[in-house]
C-alpha cells in the first residue's frame, strides 16, 4: 500500500512545477471568466441575487441557471473523462441524450403519443433509458479502444445516425408524457423545495468524484491519456479503461436525457440535446483541462459548465437567438484553443524575448516562422 | 550461378509483392464489386423501377453530384490523416448566402460563384491555418466551423428562401442529353439519359483530381504525409504547407459543393447540408480512404458516392418512407467499412503481402 502511494505522489510530483502552475492558472482563467459574466448580470440585472419561493419551488436568477446547467454539467462529467483518456471527444452526448430518452419514453408510454398512464413501471424505464446509453457508450468505446479509431469519428456515426435512430424508437412522432410522476426527475419531487435536475446534477457531480478519488480510476485515467503505450508497459489495460470511460460517458449521457426530457415531459428526438457535444467540449477546456489527453480536473470541468450556461442565459438576455448562439461558442472555443496551443505558447515566448532582448536584429525575426 | 539465382528469387520475390494487389486495391475492389452487386441485387428486386436503364444509372450521379464534389474535398484531407467535418455547415451557408443574395432584383446569379467559392476559401483558409500552423486537432478545428458555419446560416436568415432568378433557375433545370445512350419505351419514344450540368462539373472535378492526386508533386506528398509525417519530414516535404493546402483545396470544393447543391435544390432553408459531413465521410471511406491517411484513390470515393446514391434511391422503394432511415443505412455501413479497414490494417501489419493475393494464386517460389 505504502509503496503504491509513493508511487503515485511520484508520478505527481513527477510532473514539473511549471506544468502545474500553468493548469492553476487555467482553472483560474474559467474562474475570471465566470465572475466576468456575473457580474455583467449584476450589472444588467439588480434582481440577480434575488431568490424567492413560487409553487414551493426555490426560483430566481441564480437557481434557474443552476437548473439550466444541470444537463451540460452532468454530460461534461462524462465529457471529461473520455477526454482525459482517450485524447479525443465523444461528439455523440446529445444523440445519446435522445436515444436514452426515447427508450424511456416508449417504454412509459407504450404505443400511445399523448398520455398520462404508465405502461411500465416508472424506474425500469429510467433503468432502461440509462442503459440505452451505456449500450450506446459501450459501442463508441468499442470503436475507439477495439478498433483504435479516431474518438471524434467513432462518434461521429451516432452524432448522425442517433437522433435519426432516437426518432424511429419513438415512431417518427413527438412523444407527451402527462403523467406528473415524470416530471420528478427534471422538475419537482412533491415537498422538496429544490429543483430536482439541480440535485441529480449535484449527486452525478458526487459520485463521478467519489469515482475518480476512491478507486484507481482517476489514475489509470490519466496515464492511459498521458501516454497510452507507457501505461500499458506499466501493466495498466488501456483499452478497458478508454472503454469505461466511453461507458461512462454513455451512461452520465443517458441520465442527462432523462433528466432533458422530464424537465419537458416530452421526449422529442430532434431537439432534446441539441448542439450539447459543443457546449460540453468547451467546458472542458475552459475547466482547463488539456484536449489532448491526459491531466483532467473535475472540479474545473464542472465550473466551466457553470459558466457556459451563465454565458448562454446572458446572450439569451441580450435577445440573442438560440440557433444565433454557435457563432459565439465556436468562436470562443476557438480563441481558448488557439491560446492555450504549444505553437501559440511558444511563439508568445519567443515574441516576449525578442521585446526584452536588447540586440534585436532583423535576421532574427525572419528565423521567427522555423 | 547460386548467386545469381538467388538473386532472381528474391528479386521474383519483390516483383510479386508489388504486382500483389495493395490495401488501396483491396479496398477498392470490394467498393467496385459492393456497388455492383447492390446494382444487380436491387434491378432484379424492383423491376418497375428499370435499374437497367442507362437514365435510371446517370441519375444516380445526377442526384448526387454535390456529394461528390464534398466527398472528393474529404478524400483528399483524409489522406493526409486530417479531416474536416465543416463541408456540411459550408454547404448549407453557401446555399443560404446565394439564395439571400438572389432575392434583391440587381443580383445577376453569376456573382452567386464567387460567393460560393469566396465562402469555400475563406473557412479552407481559417480551419488550415489553424490545423496546420497552430497544430491544433482538426477535430476541434472543424466543428467549431461546422457550429459557426451553422450559426451564420441563421443569422444571415432564419427562413427558407426560394430562388426565383431566372438565369440560376435556367442553369438548374438543364439537361445535356447524351444521344446515343437511351432505351425504347414501349410507346416507340426514347428515354435519352443525360446528365444535369452539377453533374459535369463533379465529373470534371473528380478527373482532374485524380490527375493532382497521381502526378503531381502535391498529390504525392498527399499521400507521403498520410503515410508516415516523419519521414514525408526527411524526405524534405512541406509538411505544413502542404496540410494547409489541402484543408484550402477541401474549402474550396465545399465552397463548389454548396454551389452545385443549390443548383440541385434551389432554396435557402436553414436546415440545408444537415448531416453531409457524415454523407461526405461515409463516401470517401466506403470508397477506401482510410481514416489513418495515407490510403485512398478518388476514383474509389466516386463509387462510394454511387453506392450512397444507390442506397438513397432503394430504401423508398422497400416501403420506407422515413427520410431518416437512408443515414442510418450509410452509417451502418460506414461502420462496417471502419471496421473492415481495421481488419485489413491489422492483417496486413502481421502477414506483410498475405492480403495481397491467395495462396492458391501466388506463383510458385523455386525449391532452392
Amino acid at each position: 500500500m505504502s509503496l503504491n502511494k509513493n508511487e503515485s505522489k511520484s508520478i505527481r510530483l513527477g510532473r514539473n512545477s511549471l506544468i502545474k502552475s500553468l493548469t492553476s492558472s487555467r482553472l483560474t482563467f474559467s474562474l475570471v471568466v465566470l465572475f466576468a459574466v456575473v457580474i455583467q448580470n449584476i450589472l444588467t440585472t439588480p434582481s440577480f441575487f434575488n431568490i424567492s419561493i413560487t409553487n414551493g419551488l426555490i426560483s430566481g436568477y441564480i437557481p434557474n441557471i443552476l437548473d439550466e446547467a444541470s444537463e451540460l454539467v452532468i454530460v461534461t462529467l462524462g465529457m471529461t473523462l473520455v477526454t482525459a483518456a482517450s485524447g479525443g471527444q465523444d461528439i455523440s452526448v446529445g444523440s445519446i441524450m435522445a436515444i436514452s430518452a426515447s427508450f424511456c419514453g416508449l417504454l412509459l408510454n407504450g404505443p400511445e403519443y399523448r398520455t398520462d398512464v404508465f405502461h411500465s413501471p416508472y424506474l425500469l424505464a429510467l433503468l432502461v433509458g440509462v442503459l440505452g446509453g451505456a449500450l450506446c457508450g459501450a459501442f463508441n468505446g468499442f470503436l475507439v479502444s477495439g478498433l483504435k479509431i479516431q474518438p471524434m469519428i467513432a462518434s461521429l456515426i451516432l452524432f448522425t445516425a442517433g437522433r435519426s435512430i432516437a426518432k424511429q424508437i419513438t415512431h417518427g412522432q413527438t412523444i407527451y408524457i402527462m403523467n406528473p410522476v415524470y416530471k420528478w426527475l427534471g422538475v419537482q419531487i412533491p415537498g422538496v423545495p429544490i429543483r430536482t435536475s439541480i440535485i441529480v446534477s449535484v449527486v452525478m457531480i458526487i459520485i463521478v468524484v467519489l469515482l475518480v478519488k476512491l478507486t484507481s480510476l482517476g489514475l489509470y485515467v490519466q496515464s492511459v491519456g498521458i501516454n497510452g503505450s507507457s501505461a500499458r508497459l506499466v501493466g495498466l489495460n488501456a483499452r478497458v479503461i478508454k472503454f469505461m470511460a466511453f461507458v461512462i460517458s454513455g451512461v452520465l449521457a443517458g441520465v442527462a436525457g432523462l433528466v432533458g426530457s422530464s424537465s419537458v415531459g416530452s421526449v422529442n428526438s430532434g431537439e432534446l440535446g441539441l448542439a450539447i457535444e459543443m457546449d460540453a467540449i468547451l467546458a472542458v477546456a475552459l475547466g482547463g483541462n488539456m484536449l489532448g489527453g491526459g491531466k483532467f480536473s473535475i472540479a474545473g470541468s464542472v465550473i466551466g459548465a457553470y459558466t457556459i450556461q451563465a454565458i448562454t442565459t446572458t446572450l439569451y438576455a441580450m435577445s440573442v437567438r438560440a440557433d444565433q448562439l454557435n457563432v459565439y461558442k465556436a468562436l470562443i472555443i476557438i480563441v481558448i484553443i488557439v491560446a492555450s496551443s504549444d505553437v501559440f505558447k511558444e511563439r508568445l515566448k519567443t515574441l516576449i524575448r525578442k521585446v526584452f532582448s536588447k540586440n534585436v536584429s532583423v535576421g532574427g525575426l525572419r528565423n521567427e516562422g522555423q | 550461378m547460386k548467386g545469381s539465382k538467388k538473386s532472381t528469387v528474391a528479386g521474383s520475390d519483390i516483383l510479386i509483392k508489388r504486382k500483389g494487389l495493395s490495401n488501396t486495391g483491396v479496398l477498392l475492389l470490394i467498393t467496385v464489386s459492393l456497388f455492383v452487386l447492390l446494382y444487380i441485387i436491387s434491378a432484379i428486386l424492383f423491376v418497375d423501377s428499370n435499374f437497367t436503364k442507362y437514365s435510371v444509372f446517370f441519375n444516380l450521379i445526377n442526384n448526387k453530384a454535390y456529394l461528390l464534389v464534398l466527398a472528393l474535398g474529404l478524400t483528399t484531407v483524409l489522406i493526409t490523416g486530417s479531416i474536416d467535418i465543416s463541408v456540411g455547415g459550408v454547404t448549407g451557408l453557401v446555399s443560404m448566402v446565394i439564395a439571400t443574395m438572389l432575392t434583391s432584383e440587381g443580383v445577376s446569379a453569376v456573382w452567386a460563384i464567387p460567393a460560393a467559392l469566396g465562402i469555400g476559401i475563406a473557412f479552407g483558409i481559417v480551419q488550415g491555418f489553424l490545423v496546420a500552423y497552430m497544430e491544433i486537432q482538426p477535430f476541434i478545428v472543424t466543428l467549431s466551423g461546422m457550429f459557426f458555419a451553422r450559426g451564420m446560416i441563421s443569422m444571415i436568415n432564419a427562413k427558407s428562401v426560394p430562388i426565383t432568378n431566372e438565369l440560376f433557375m435556367s442553369w438548374s433545370s438543364a439537361k445535356i442529353y447524351i444521344p446515343f445512350l437511351y432505351n425504347e419505351r414501349r410507346n416507340g419514344t426514347r428515354d435519352v439519359a443525360y446528365l444535369t450540368p452539377t453533374a459535369i462539373v463533379a465529373l470534371i472535378t473528380l478527373i482532374v483530381l485524380i490527375i493532382v492526386l497521381k502526378k503531381t508533386k502535391f498529390g504525392r506528398s498527399l499521400y507521403a504525409i498520410g503515410g508516415n509525417t516523419q519521414s514525408a519530414l526527411l524526405m524534405g516535404i512541406n509538411v505544413r504547407k502542404t496540410k494547409f493546402l489541402a484543408h484550402v483545396l477541401c474549402g474550396l470544393l465545399a465552397g463548389i459543393g454548396g454551389f452545385l447543391f443549390t443548383l440541385f435544390a434551389p432554396s435557402g432553408n436553414p436546415g440545408n447540408g444537415y448531416g453531409y459531413e457524415i454523407d461526405a465521410i461515409s463516401s470517401s471511406v466506403i470508397g477506401g480512404v482510410m481514416l489513418s491517411g495515407g490510403v485512398g484513390l478518388p476514383i474509389g470515393t466516386f463509387f462510394g458516392v454511387l453506392i450512397n446514391s444507390l442506397i438513397e434511391r432503394v430504401v423508398p422503394l422497400l416501403g420506407i418512407v422515413d427520410a431518416s432511415w437512408p443515414r442510418i443505412i450509410t452509417s451502418a455501413f460506414l461502420f462496417a467499412f471502419i471496421v473492415l479497414q481495421s481488419i485489413i490494417a491489422s492483417a496486413s501489419k502481421k502477414g506483410g503481402s498475405k492480403l495481397s493475393l491467395p495462396v492458391w494464386m501466388r506463383p510458385k517460389k523455386g525449391k532452392e
